[in-house]
C-alpha cells in the first residue's frame, strides 16, 4: 500500500519532468529552426469563411473564435447523431429480437450491410449520392413555398426572436418540468394502483396558461423569416447545409448498427425468468421489455454503449473528407495550414477530443452506477 | 504487472513525442550531402493535379513541378528517376517539409510574406506566375467575377485561395459561402455536382480541374484575376547552400532557353563559341563545383527535362489538354516574367 503510493509519487514526477523537458525542447527547436511558436495566433485575424458557425463570425474575427465555432459543430453533428444512433440502434436491437420473422430479418440485413462498410464510403455516398439528385435553387422543391430543399441544403423559416423572448423561453422550461413530473406521477399510479392517470389533458392545461402568461408579460416578440430566392441563392431563414446532413445521417446509420447489436447481447444477458415472472404479473410484452428487461439490460449495455458514443464523436472528424467546418477541418485543417504552428494545433485539438472524451465516459459512469444502484435493489 | 504496463505506455508515448519535437534542423550543406548519400530526393508533390505533378495511367508522375524536382535529381544523379515523390495535400504541405519528411516540396505552393518569415521556409524561386480565378457554368449566364454576389464557392482548405476569395468579395462588397474541401478532387466533384455556383482556385489549376469535369465545354474560366499567386518550391530555412542549388536549377533551364539551348540541340551547342553558352554548358569556369556539383550539372539537367520553355510547352503548354498560353511565364525578351540572373 505505501510502497505503490511512493512509487506512483516517483512516476507522476517523472512524467511532469519529462514534459517540461519536452515543452523545452520543442520550443528551443522551433526557435532554432525559424518558426513561430505559441499562442499568440488565437487572438489574430482567421481571414477565412466557414460555411456553417452556430454564433455570429466574419473573416474579421480571430483564430480562437474559430477554434470555438469548430468545436460547436463537433458537438452539434455528435450530439445529435448520438441520440438518432440510440434511438435507431435500440429499435433495431428489439426488432432483432422479434419473434416476428420478417421484422428480426430486416434488422439483421441492416445491421450487417452499415457495420461492415467503411464509415468514409457511407459518407461519401450521402454526400455525393444525394447531392447529385437534387435541384439548383432556382428549381428547389419548396414545401409550402416556406421551406425549400435543394443542392445548397434545406432552408427552413426561422422564428427572429426580440426582446422578451425570454419569457417564453422560461415557459417552455416550466412546461418540460411539468411534463416531466405528470408523467412519474402517472407511472407510480399505475404501479401503486393500477388506475391509469391523466397526462396530456392537465400537460395541454398547463401550456395554454403559461404561454398565455408569458404573452402577457411580452406580448409577441416573433417574427417569422422565410426564406426567399434572391440571385443565386435563398437569403433569410436557416440553412441546413448538406454537409451536415450528409455526416449526421453517415454517422447515425453506422453507429446505430453497432448500437443495436450492443441492445441485443445486452436483453439476451437478462435471465428468462424475467420476462416470464412478467409475463405472469399480467404486464404486456412492450411494458415488460421497458420496465423490466431493459433497465437490467442497460447494466451490460451501458459500457459498450459509451464506447460507441465515443467513437461517434471521434469519427465526426471524418467530416474534413466533405468540407463539413468541424474542429478537425477548421482548427487541424485550415488554421494549421494558415499559421502554421503544427505542434501548437494539434496539441489543442488533442486536448479538445480528450476533454469531450472524458466528460462522455464521466456522464456514462455517473449514469451507469445509479442503474447498477437501482438493478441491484430491486 | 499493471504499473509496469503503465510505465512502458508513459515512455512510448514519450518517445514518439519525442521524435516530433526534434525535427531535423540542418546547417549548409548538409541536405545535399544527406540526399547524395541517401541515393534519392524526396520531393513533396501535390495529389493529382494534371500538369503539375499527377500520375499518368502507367503511374509515373509527370507536370511542371514533378519535372523541378526530376531536374535536380539530374543535377545530383546525373540520373531523373532518382527521386521518391510523396503527394501532399495542401494543409500537409508545410508540416511535412518542417519536420524533415521531404527535402524539397515543389507543390503548386504560393510564396507569401507569411510562410516566407513565419513557417521556417525558404521559396528559393518562382517557376509559375499564376493569379487567381473563378470557373462557372456557361448556362448560368455570369461573364465577370462582379457577378457573383451571393455565390456558393467550391475551394480547397488550407490555400491562399480561401484568404484571397475572402479578400475579393469583401472589397467589392459582396455575399459570399465557401465549401472547402480537403482534397482537390472532392472539391471539384462537388463543384461538378451543383454543390457551388463557382469553382475558385489558381488559374492553371482551373485549367487542369477543367478536365476532370464531366462535360468541360459546358463551363467558363471567367477573366478577372484576382490574386497573385508566384508558385514555387519550397525548402527547409538554414541550408542556404541548398537554396542556391534549387534555385539555380530553375535559373539554367530559363538561361537554356534564353540562349537556345534545347534537350536536343545539346550537343551540337557544346561546340557553340558563345561564352554565355559555354558557361552554362560548364566548358569554361567552375559553376557546377561551387553549388557542390559536377562540371555538367546543367547538361544534365537539360538532357534529362529541357530547358524552361520545352517543360512549359510539354506540360500545360497550348498543345497539352490544358493548352495554356505562356503569358507572364514568357522569358522577360518576350514581354513575360522568367528571368535568369547571369551566370558568370
Ligand atoms: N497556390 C495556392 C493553392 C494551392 C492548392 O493546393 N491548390 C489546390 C487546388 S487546385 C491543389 O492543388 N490541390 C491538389 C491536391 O490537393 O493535391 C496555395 O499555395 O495555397
Amino acid at each position: 500500500m505505501h510502497r505503490d503510493a511512493v512509487l506512483q509519487a516517483l512516476v507522476l514526477v517523472a512524467v511532469v519532468a519529462g514534459m517540461v523537458w519536452l515543452v523545452g525542447n520543442v520550443q528551443s527547436n522551433l526557435e532554432r529552426q525559424n518558426i513561430n511558436s505559441g499562442f499568440g495566433f488565437l487572438s489574430e485575424r482567421a481571414g477565412f469563411g466557414i460555411n456553417q458557425t452556430l454564433i455570429d463570425y466574419t473573416e474579421d474575427d480571430s483564430f480562437g473564435r474559430v477554434v470555438v465555432i469548430g468545436l460547436l459543430n463537433t458537438l452539434l453533428v455528435s450530439i445529435l447523431g448520438i441520440l438518432f444512433a440510440t434511438l435507431l440502434g435500440f429499435s433495431l436491437g428489439v426488432a432483432r429480437l422479434s419473434r416476428n420473422w420478417l421484422i428480426s430479418k430486416i434488422a439483421m440485413v441492416y445491421i450487417e450491410i452499415f457495420r461492415n462498410v467503411p464509415l468514409l464510403l457511407q459518407i461519401m455516398f450521402w454526400y455525393f449520392g444525394v447531392l447529385r439528385n437534387l435541384p439548383s435553387p432556382r428549381q428547389a422543391l419548396s414545401v409550402g413555398d416556406a421551406m425549400f430543399i435543394s443542392n445548397r441544403g434545406i432552408v427552413v423559416p426561422w422564428l427572429e426572436a426580440g426582446a422578451g423572448a425570454m419569457w417564453y423561453g422560461l415557459g417552455l422550461l416550466a412546461l418540460a418540468a411539468g411534463f416531466i413530473w405528470l408523467r412519474r406521477r402517472a407511472l407510480n399510479a399505475k404501479l401503486t394502483s393500477g388506475q391509469p392517470t391523466q397526462v396530456w389533458r392537465p400537460l395541454l392545461v398547463l401550456a395554454l396558461a403559461l404561454f398565455g402568461a408569458a404573452a402577457v408579460m411580452a406580448g409577441v416578440p416573433f417574427a417569422l423569416d422565410v426564406p426567399q430566392l434572391k440571385g443565386f441563392n435563398f437569403r433569410g431563414g436557416v440553412t441546413v447545409i448538406p454537409e451536415f446532413v450528409a455526416l449526421l445521417l453517415a454517422l447515425s446509420l453506422y453507429t446505430a448498427a453497432f448500437i443495436a447489436e450492443i441492445v441485443r447481447s445486452g436483453i439476451n444477458s437478462v435471465n428468462k425468468g424475467q420476462r416470464e415472472a412478467s409475463a405472469a404479473l399480467g404486464l404486456p410484452e412492450s411494458l415488460a421489455l421497458r420496465l423490466v428487461v431493459i433497465p437490467q439490460a442497460l447494466r451490460v449495455i451501458i459500457p459498450p454503449l459509451t464506447s460507441q458514443y465515443l467513437n461517434l464523436t471521434k469519427n465526426s472528424s471524418l467530416a474534413v473528407a466533405i468540407a463539413y467546418p468541424d474542429i478537425v477541418s477548421v482548427l487541424a485543417g485550415t488554421t494549421l495550414s494558415q499559421v502554421g504552428q503544427a505542434v501548437e494545433i494539434i496539441f489543442v485539438t488533442m486536448m479538445i477530443y480528450l476533454s469531450l472524451s472524458l466528460f462522455t465516459s464521466w456522464a456514462m459512469n455517473r449514469y451507469n452506477q445509479r442503474m447498477a444502484f437501482v438493478g441491484n435493489a430491486t | 504487472m499493471q504499473m509496469f504496463r503503465k510505465l512502458c505506455v508513459g515512455f512510448m508515448v514519450l518517445a514518439a513525442a519525442n521524435l516530433l519535437a526534434m525535427p531535423a534542423v540542418q546547417a549548409a550543406g548538409e541536405t545535399l550531402e544527406i540526399v547524395t548519400k541517401r541515393g534519392h530526393l524526396k520531393c513533396g508533390v501535390s495529389q493529382g493535379l494534371p500538369g503539375f505533378s499527377t500520375p499518368d495511367n502507367r503511374g509515373n508522375w509527370t507536370g511542371i513541378d514533378v519535372d523541378f524536382c526530376k531536374a535536380i535529381a539530374a543535377a545530383i544523379f546525373n540520373d531523373p528517376s532518382k527521386v521518391k515523390f510523396t503527394p501532399l495535400s495542401a494543409k500537409e504541405r508545410f508540416t511535412a517539409i518542417q519536420s524533415g519528411e521531404v527535402d524539397i516540396i515543389a507543390r503548386n505552393t504560393t510564396w507569401s510574406m507569411h510562410r516566407d518569415t513565419a513557417l521556417g521556409i525558404d521559396f528559393p524561386v518562382v517557376n509559375y506566375y499564376d493569379g487567381q480565378g473563378f470557373m462557372v457554368r456557361a448556362d448560368l449566364g455570369v461573364t465577370s467575377a462582379l457577378e457573383l454576389d451571393g455565390a456558393t464557392l467550391c475551394t480547397n482548405q488550407g490555400t491562399t485561395t480561401e484568404l484571397n476569395a475572402a479578400d475579393y468579395f469583401r472589397a467589392n462588397g459582396m455575399q459570399y459561402e465557401i465549401v472547402a474541401f480537403e482534397k482537390a478532387d472532392e472539391s471539384i466533384a462537388a463543384y461538378n455536382s451543383g454543390r457551388c455556383d463557382a469553382y475558385t482556385t489558381d488559374h492553371s489549376a482551373l485549367y487542369a480541374q477543367k478536365l476532370k469535369l464531366s462535360q468541360p465545354k459546358a463551363h467558363i474560366v471567367l477573366p478577372e484575376i484576382i490574386s497573385k499567386e508566384p508558385l514555387g518550391p519550397l525548402v527547409r530555412q538554414g541550408d542556404s547552400s541548398w537554396n542556391d542549388l534549387v534555385r539555380w536549377t530553375h535559373y539554367a533551364t530559363v538561361a537554356a532557353e534564353e540562349l537556345g539551348v534545347t534537350s536536343k540541340n545539346i550537343d551540337k551547342m557544346k561546340a557553340s563559341s558563345n561564352p554565355s553558352v559555354r558557361r552554362l554548358l560548364g566548358l569554361d569556369g567552375s559553376f557546377g563545383s561551387n553549388l557542390g556539383l559536377s562540371k555538367q550539372w546543367a547538361v544534365n539537367i537539360l538532357r534529362a527535362v529541357g530547358n524552361y520553355g520545352e517543360i512549359f510547352e510539354r506540360n500545360v503548354g497550348v498543345k497539352t489538354p490544358l493548352g495554356i498560353q505562356r503569358g507572364v511565364n514568357a522569358l522577360w525578351t518576350k514581354g513575360g516574367l522568367q528571368y535568369a540572373p547571369p551566370i558568370r
